[in-house]
């Protein structure tokens, strides 16, 4: 297989695992203004990713190195045509990280709740803007030989916002999943049936945008050239349906399952149609930026094979192992006793 | 302003910003973990005490290195759009490296270590915490490779319109990201040391928990003594590597404008760059220059006047950042001398001006590093990569003044306000002294 490949694939997992990680720690927050009631709560539910957080969001760092590394090109033109979109993430995603260090490092009522908002704030604005920068790229950049052609304003386009809308939900409904395994008490009940109730709007925002994706972009073409990859959405399809399946009958750890699935799935369905484009170009398909054009020399792609396979599955297996030590559901009470809790 | 200007400020902004927290990273790492290793071996309360003071001030620190770093790598494609595609191909790869092998251990052992005390061994705690010393220590060489490419560019060949890879294992070994690893390495560790003297010395003049911070200091004026003098001698290693490979920085480190053999080192230069020359030159030790330079006395070294206007790096502030901070290298060495002695003959107690005097010393490690970067960075212009691309080719061409501006402002806030905050914690912590609720501690310590 040539190495545009191999890292086109590598390119779609790195973003995929980072949704699936980061995805249910933004739904954790943004969930907490209305599973968590008084000051122990909120501090269940930042205690619930505490331990994680950090190393799920070195999955989009990973991301990032790796369009760099592997599609140099397209690296630099994502990143300078989507200038403004991607400063509010970063400033989020700081102030988000701060937020879950910081605010349990002082007692006054204001600092807490400053520090609750950032958390909120911080946790909703990358969700969201990932999925329009994504809705944005699956719908291609006007851009041409001079450059590009768009601002902040026309990134927000219906179909932008309507993607940016689908990762909300997807989020939140797993975030929803993942405090309903990690926690005990009243905090977990409202999350299983914020979790259930969510489902229903996320469903129904995920049909749209299949149903959308037909007229606002070209990603079916690949679909409709080579039928067999029509299991990609059908899977993704199947796993929600199975999310709301399993959480309907309270088996929420096969809910988490499937919304893993999920989010996945739907990253690959988006990926699978642009393929070989990373960045199509909506105004002539002539200056989309593709594997082939954006890419690295033959001799980069191939040590950065090797590095990635030989050093990737051990950073899945250590992940999966912490996962496994913190496994364990807290209550208000055990974030009480544990001085080192945020 | 231009954008070329605008991004080059907001670049060195937010590199400066970044690296105030990322030396005290790379040296507390390996003292808090020699601490709670010391825990383990001796089952003595103490340093469980120990490593959980300082390990909470490392966290405080360790959030804004985290969180800062993620803007570095944005920025490169932000704002440097041009560069990333002209280089890419090369200097992606240590990038990527870096994020795979020590980016996610660091994070993920953290976390094991914040929240774990009561749920692993003691010994797989104390592994967690060395772990993410570590992983922080090869973060920086591989990002050092990165930096040490652009200051010495190895192993690529211009092909395509680009710098294209043709021998990682060159931009691996390349001699000048390797001194310049150790030589940043051992200066954070000297940065690190004097954090926790001062802090030790504050509450030792308070006579706080007097067994516990004598031991602190004790362990970090160890670690000062020996990585001051590496700096000394990592720098001396690293300087000739800059004399070799770039001659204008070099001359410009120097404010020396002639080629010479067996050229002197004048202890006193006022430069004056507008007529070429040095305004004052006095107090010249003979042959010094080459000596520093090739470690011959009798090398030729060159001087600026040999290149060109447009290929000189600023010299004023690359002389004055590298004579400042060679001055501040000697002054620590000092200091930590003395309190290694005073620490070895038991005598802080009774040293109260010493203690006093080592938090007015805390800001010198702290400028120390910030004028080794500016050395680094300045003199290494025009070029972003030296000889190979020119900063001013290296800008993004899709975007306007205006959202650098905004940009700009906006990190400027944002870092203020983080700044402000985390030094009301640090501080709030650092005075509060180590948690005396210690027996329910130990008793929740799994073993």
């Amino acid at each position: 297989m040539e190495y545009q490949i191999i890292w086109f694939i590598l390119w779609a997992v790195l973003w995929a695992v980072y949704f699936m990680l980061d995805g249910f720690d933004f739904g954790v927050a943004m969930l907490q203004p209305f599973v968590a009631k008084n000051d122990a709560e909120r501090r269940v539910t930042l205690n619930s990713i505490g331990p994680v957080w950090d190393g799920n969001e070195v999955w989009l760092i990973t991301a990032g190195g790796a369009t760099f590394a592997a599609f140099p090109t397209t690296y630099a033109l994502m990143f300078s045509y989507l200038y403004t979109a991607l400063l509010l993430i970063l400033f989020a995603l700081i102030i988000r990280g701060v937020s879950l260090e910081f605010r349990g490092k002082s007692d006054s009522v204001s600092w807490k709740r400053g520090w609750d908002y950032a958390f909120v704030v911080g946790s909703f604005l990358p969700a969201l803007l990932f999925g329009v920068a994504f809705g944005n790229i699956f719908r291609g950049l006007p851009m041409d030989a001079t450059g590009y052609h768009g601002n902040l304003l026309s990134l927000l386009n219906p179909y932008g916002l309507l993607t940016g809308v689908l990762f909300v939900l997807l989020f939140v409904v797993h975030g929803g999943l993942y405090l309903s395994l990690r926690t005990r008490g009243d905090i977990r009940v409202r999350a299983q049936l914020l979790a259930f109730r969510l489902w229903f709007p996320l469903t129904a925002v995920a049909i749209i945008f299949l149903g959308t994706t037909a007229f606002a972009t070209n990603l079916y073409d690949n679909y409709l050239k080579v039928p067999f990859l029509f299991v990609v959405p059908a899977v993704a399809v199947a796993a929600l349906l199975a999310v709301g399946h399993f959480a309907n009958r309270a088996a929420y750890g096969k809910a988490f399952i499937a919304s893993c699935a999920t989010i996945v799935m739907v990253t690959f369905t988006g990926v699978v149609g642009l393929f070989p484009n990373l960045i199509p170009s909506s105004i002539d398909p002539r200056y989309s930026l593709t594997i082939f054009n954006s890419s690295s020399s033959p001799y980069t792609l191939k040590i950065m094979t090797i590095v990635a396979l030989i050093f990737v599955p051990f950073v899945i297996v250590y992940q999966i192992w912490t996962y496994r030590i913190f496994s364990e559901r807290i209550s208000a009470e055990d974030v009480a006793k544990d001085e080192h809790a945020y | 302003m231009d954008v070329v200007m605008l991004s080059r400020i907001q670049f060195a902004v937010t590199a400066a910003f970044h690296f105030i927290f990322v030396p005290l990273t790379l040296g507390l790492s390996w003292l808090v973990a020699y601490m709670e290793w010391r825990y383990v071996r001796t089952g003595d309360a103490m340093y469980l005490k120990m490593t959980k003071f300082w390990g909470k001030l490392f966290l405080i620190n360790f959030a804004l290195g985290v969180v800062t770093g993620l803007t570095m790598e944005f920025q490169f494609g932000m704002n440097w759009a041009e560069y990333s595609k002209y280089v890419g191909d090369i200097f992606g790869a240590p990038l990527a490296i870096e994020a795979t092998l020590a980016f996610f251990l660091e994070s993920t052992f953290m976390g094991v270590w914040i929240f774990g005390w009561n749920r692993i061994t003691k010994r797989l705690h104390a592994w967690s915490i060395t772990i993410v010393a570590f992983a922080t220590n090869l973060s920086a060489l591989w990002i050092l490779l990165a930096n040490g490419w652009m200051q010495n560019p190895v192993g690529y060949v211009l092909r395509n319109g680009r710098a294209e890879m043709v021998d990682f294992g060159a931009l691996l070994a390349n001699p000048y990201g390797w001194t310049k690893f150790f030589h940043t390495l051992t200066a954070s560790y000297v940065l690190a040391a004097f954090f926790v003297m001062a802090i030790a010395a504050y509450h030792l003049v308070r006579k706080n928990n007097v067994r516990l911070f004598k031991t602190s200091f004790r362990y970090a004026s160890y670690f000062s003594l020996v990585s001051a003098l590496l700096v000394l001698g990592s720098g001396d290693f690293h300087g000739v590597e800059v004399a070799k490979v770039q001659p204008t920085k070099f001359a410009a480190m120097e404010s020396h404008w002639e080629t010479q053999q067996a050229a002197g080192y004048p202890l006193l230069i006022v430069p004056d760059p507008a007529n070429e020359r040095n305004a004052v030159e006095a107090v010249t030790i003979p042959r010094m220059l080459s000596m520093l330079a090739f470690h011959d006395p009798n090398a030729t070294v060159k001087g600026l006047k040999d290149y060109r206007n447009e290929d000189r790096p600023p010299v004023t502030a690359t002389f004055l950042s590298f004579r400042l901070m060679v001055a501040m290298g000697m002054l620590l060495i000092l200091v930590s001398l003395v309190a290694v002695i005073l620490s070895v003959k038991d005598r802080l107690e009774s040293s109260a001006w010493f203690l006093k005097l080592m938090l007015y010393v805390l800001p010198i490690p702290y400028l120390g590093v910030q004028l080794g970067w500016i050395v680094a960075e300045v003199g290494r212009q025009p070029w972003a990569v030296y000889g190979v691309l020119r900063t001013s080719d290296g800008v993004s061409q899709a975007i306007e003044p205006m959202q650098v501006v905004v940009s700009l402002i906006g990190f400027t806030l944002l870092y203020g306000t983080l700044a402000a905050v985390d030094l009301y914690l640090l501080k709030k912590y650092a005075q509060n002294g180590p948690d005396e609720n210690l027996d329910e501690i130990v008793k929740m310590t799994r073993v």
